[in-house]
């Protein structure tokens, strides 16, 4: 079977489970008697088994059996969860990952064993790599215990109670016939939940199911061994449902069973039956209750979900963007005094199209908790490799971002968090010294902002030394020694986002490479957010990331400068202000204003994009200043005109301009013009 | 044998005649508004709306160090795309679409000497007259370096 098609599916899948098993890891390490958490790792395991094995990955099926061996030892509390098996699982789930990547790539699961590994797991199973080995081979014919195959004193295999008994009674009235349908798969039937899913839609079409056992939620979650009985109305006989499902692949046996008067007389005289009737009610309240308090601990739980391809979301976007370019022309075209119904008509279309975005943007979004959830083992590895205690404290993990933003924002926190481990936190004895609790605590945060979402990393380490950067600055040549005397705190963190501007003094595996804050700080801000360092010495450092909450649609300023048309991003703008030129004042020739008591520096626009103009600006009274906020500095960018606040799509200028400065974009406006986006960021 | 035929999209650029391969051409288009962008170089007109898409376009003629001259009426931009890189060329007009044949182009080198050389490609003759033919990628390999 080409089993290609199937391939994205199983990666996919893979890695969603490879995550949920990462955290039940880490959850297990924490409290390793927790069997609700050890079910979650089997379960895990197995799933992975079925999946690879189904797609012929037979060392990622050889891993995950041994693994489910060991876990199953540990089900049984004949093996006790140890800092070495949580280790060895630890690895499992590394080789798993790697198998994983390399199917990505080459869609095989390439040649590496992990021999060490196995027997690892052999050995905490106590049943010597030999056995192992062995099992390894035959993985792929494993068991699971039989079904109960329970049957009650009436003969059936279902236990009916005294409602099913008056649906039973109403449908022999009205001469239905009433089957119990005993369903045995195959063995070796790898996609049961499938199976049995094929084999419902054959009943649905010909029957209505009463009852089922397990429950349908049960099998479709595949929380059944080989075998589930149901309880169909019918119009058809016994016969027709053995040829009909005899006929599905991978059904090993069908077992029809009419329902009578006489079974359920039985019921009737069973009044122990209806007690337990009740018992199974209450039971099943108290599991109703135990869901709601899984819940309520921020567990997982599984919402009716489709998987769509990231790309048809971009169709959909720019199909969005195109309407509301569309819309905003037609508000202009309105705006010459058109009826009153073609202004209602314009209004209505534009809660429509925001409304639709504001939708399509939603489908988009993504929890940051995908990213996040990968820091917590990060953590735990570094924190053994340094022999520090390190304890990571995340939050806002619900907060939702952008998925283009989600899926480049992993690797610039992954430095911060690295940085914070290794430079800032300190060695236990260093921090009993300074009368620190020996564990070291990092924070990390999520949260919205208006239209921005923040990230937070913050370290109660050692902080930054000031002064060792202040040498480092001179020592680096880049600034003179009474220069560098007077750079504010500020301005001295700022030379830490330089280009391979490293102050740890030994380079350790982790980070001191050269590469450093400033990779960070480039892609931070080509995700057109803003990263801001604060740090008190010898208490901690503190890493604030702003990112936009979307890449696509901002609302933004459109301005005049000169004759041109330029747009500013609202989310920068703090104010707008008019300002006489007589009050610009000069420091270090450098043009500034002074609102409300803070020193502001002037960006002249026009100047700076190369806007050329018949008059000189200076003829002008009055200047319209429009104050932007980059990081927590302020800047005034001087215009000759406002235009008035629109929603803008975001286009990119293409390949052929991708560097150019100033300019973060382009959008196209109402009258079908091109205006250019302000890159905030780079010009002030 | 065979000989290997290509068609071309002829434009005509001050008082001589030049062509692009047809398959680099993805429309010719009116003149129409084009929006400057700062900080490009001198023969980066600016970008345009092309149906929604953002194209930058060059003026050939600043590019290929000729004079510049005002638009009219005959004023095209031909829109290329090469590898997936779109860019617009304001050409004086474009006159017709000339099939051929390989053996007929001829290689430029050392007829022409000053430093738009690397824009040419070669000369061909049909019809009794000479047409330059260009080449594309080198006309943006300034901005898009792996395109040299």
């Amino acid at each position: 079977m080409d089993m290609n098609q199937y391939l994205d599916i199983f990666v996919e899948e893979s890695k969603e489970h490879l995550q949920s098993l990462n955290t039940s890891l880490l959850e297990l390490e924490k409290e390793p008697g927790n069997t609700s958490v050890i079910n979650e790792i089997f379960r895990v395991a197995h799933t992975l088994k079925g999946m690879a094995s189904t797609m012929g990955f037979t060392h990622m099926t050889a891993l995950t059996h041994d693994m489910e061996d060991v876990l199953d030892g540990v089900r049984s509390h004949r093996i006790k969860v140890s800092s070495e098996v949580v280790d060895v699982l630890f690895q499992c789930l590394d080789a798993l990952e790697s198998y994983v990547s390399e199917i990505v790539s080459s869609g095989q699961e390439g040649q590496e064993e992990y021999g060490d590994i196995i027997a690892a797991l052999a050995k905490i199973n106590g049943s010597g790599a030999e056995k192992s080995s062995q099992k390894t081979k035959s993985a792929q014919d494993w068991t699971i215990g039989e079904n109960s195959e329970e049957v009650y004193s009436n003969g059936l295999r279902l236990k009916l109670n005294i409602y099913d008994k008056n649906i039973i009674e109403k449908a022999l009235e009205t001469s239905m016939n009433i089957l119990q349908i005993h369903v045995e798969l195959d063995k070796k039937c790898l996609l049961k939940a499938a199976r049995a899913f094929i084999i419902f839609q054959a009943l649905d079409r010909n029957a209505e199911i009463m009852k089922s056992e397990p429950s349908v939620e049960d099998i479709e979650d595949e929380k059944f061994d080989y075998s589930f009985t149901v309880m169909v109305i019918t119009k058809r006989d016994a016969a027709f449902f053995q040829k009909e499902l005899n006929s599905i692949a991978e059904v090993r046996n069908v077992e029809t069973t009419s329902i009578t008067h006489e079974h359920i007389e039985m019921i009737q005289a069973d009044e122990e039956g209806i007690a337990s009737t009740i018992q199974h009610g209450k039971s099943d309240l108290k599991e109703a209750a135990n869901k709601f308090q899984k819940l309520g601990d921020g567990k997982k739980h599984t919402n009716k979900t489709v998987r769509v391809d990231i790309d048809r979301l971009d169709v959909l976007m720019n199909l969005v963007s195109e309407l509301i370019i569309t819309k905003t022309r037609l508000a202009d075209c309105g705006s010459g005094g058109k009826s009153n119904d073609y202004n209602q008509a314009v209004e209505n279309l534009e809660r429509i199209t925001t409304n639709l975005h504001d939708a399509v943007m939603k489908v988009r979004m993504v929890p940051v908790e995908t990213v996040f959830s990968r820091f917590p083992r990060m953590v735990r590895d570094i924190s053994k490799e340094l022999k520090k205690d390190i304890v990571l404290h995340m939050s806002g993990e619900e907060t939702e971002l952008d998925r283009t933003v989600i899926d480049e924002i992993g690797e610039p926190l992954i430095h911060i968090i690295r940085n914070s481990a290794d430079h800032g936190l300190e060695k236990p004895e260093k921090r009993k010294e300074r009368r620190k609790e020996e564990t070291g605590n990092i924070w990390l945060r999520a949260y919205q902002e208006g239209n921005n979402v923040v990230i937070e990393v913050e370290d109660d380490g050692q902080g930054i030394d000031i002064e060792k950067v202040r040498k480092k600055i001179v020592g680096k040549g880049l600034e003179s020694e009474e220069a560098a005397a007077d750079l504010t705190e500020r301005e001295i963190i700022q030379y830490l986002f330089q280009p391979s501007f490293s102050t740890a003094e030994k380079v350790t595996d982790l980070s001191g490479r050269g590469v450093g804050l400033d990779v960070v700080k480039t892609k931070i801000e080509a995700l057109g957010g803003t990263i801001e360092l604060n740090s008190t010495f010898g208490m901690g450092s503190k890493t604030i990331i702003r990112l936009p909450l979307t890449l696509a649609i901002i609302q933004a300023l459109l301005v005049m400068v000169g004759t041109e048309k330029y747009a500013i991003p609202l989310s920068y703008i703090r104010e707008i202000t008019d300002i006489k030129t007589s009050d610009i004042q000069f420091v270090r020739k450098q043009e500034v204003i002074v609102l409300r008591d803070m020193l502001i520096p002037l960006v002249r626009l026009d100047q700076v994009l190369e806007v050329s103009k018949d008059e000189l600006s200076d003829t002008n009274k009055l200047l319209t200043c429009v104050i932007v906020r980059k990081g927590d500095k302020l800047y005034g960018l001087t215009i000759d005109a406002l235009i008035g606040q629109q929603e803008i799509v975001i286009k990119s200028l293409g390949k052929l301009l991708a560097d150019i400065r100033y300019i973060a974009g382009a959008t196209i406006l109402g009258d079908g013009n091109v205006a250019l986006i302000i890159d905030v960021n780079s010009i002030v | 044998m065979k000989t290997e035929k290509k068609q071309y999209v002829v434009f005509r650029l001050a008082d001589e005649e030049y062509g692009a391969d047809i398959i680099k051409v993805t429309v010719i288009e009116r003149m129409m508004y084009i929006t400057r962008v700062p900080k490009t170089p001198e023969y980066i007109k600016g970008v345009i709306n092309l149906r929604g898409d953002i194209i930058p376009v060059m003026d050939l003629r600043a590019r290929l160090g000729l004079t510049e001259k005002e638009e009219d009426d005959e004023t095209r931009i031909i829109i290329f795309d090469i590898n997936n890189v779109s860019f617009g060329a304001i050409v004086d007009s474009v006159s017709e679409v000339l099939q051929l044949e390989e053996t007929k182009v001829e290689s430029t080198a050392g007829i022409i000497k000053d430093k738009t050389k690397d824009f040419i490609y070669g000369v061909a003759k049909a019809e009794s007259k000479l047409f330059t033919l260009l080449n594309l990628e080198k006309l943006i390999s300034d901005l898009v370096p792996e395109m040299s």
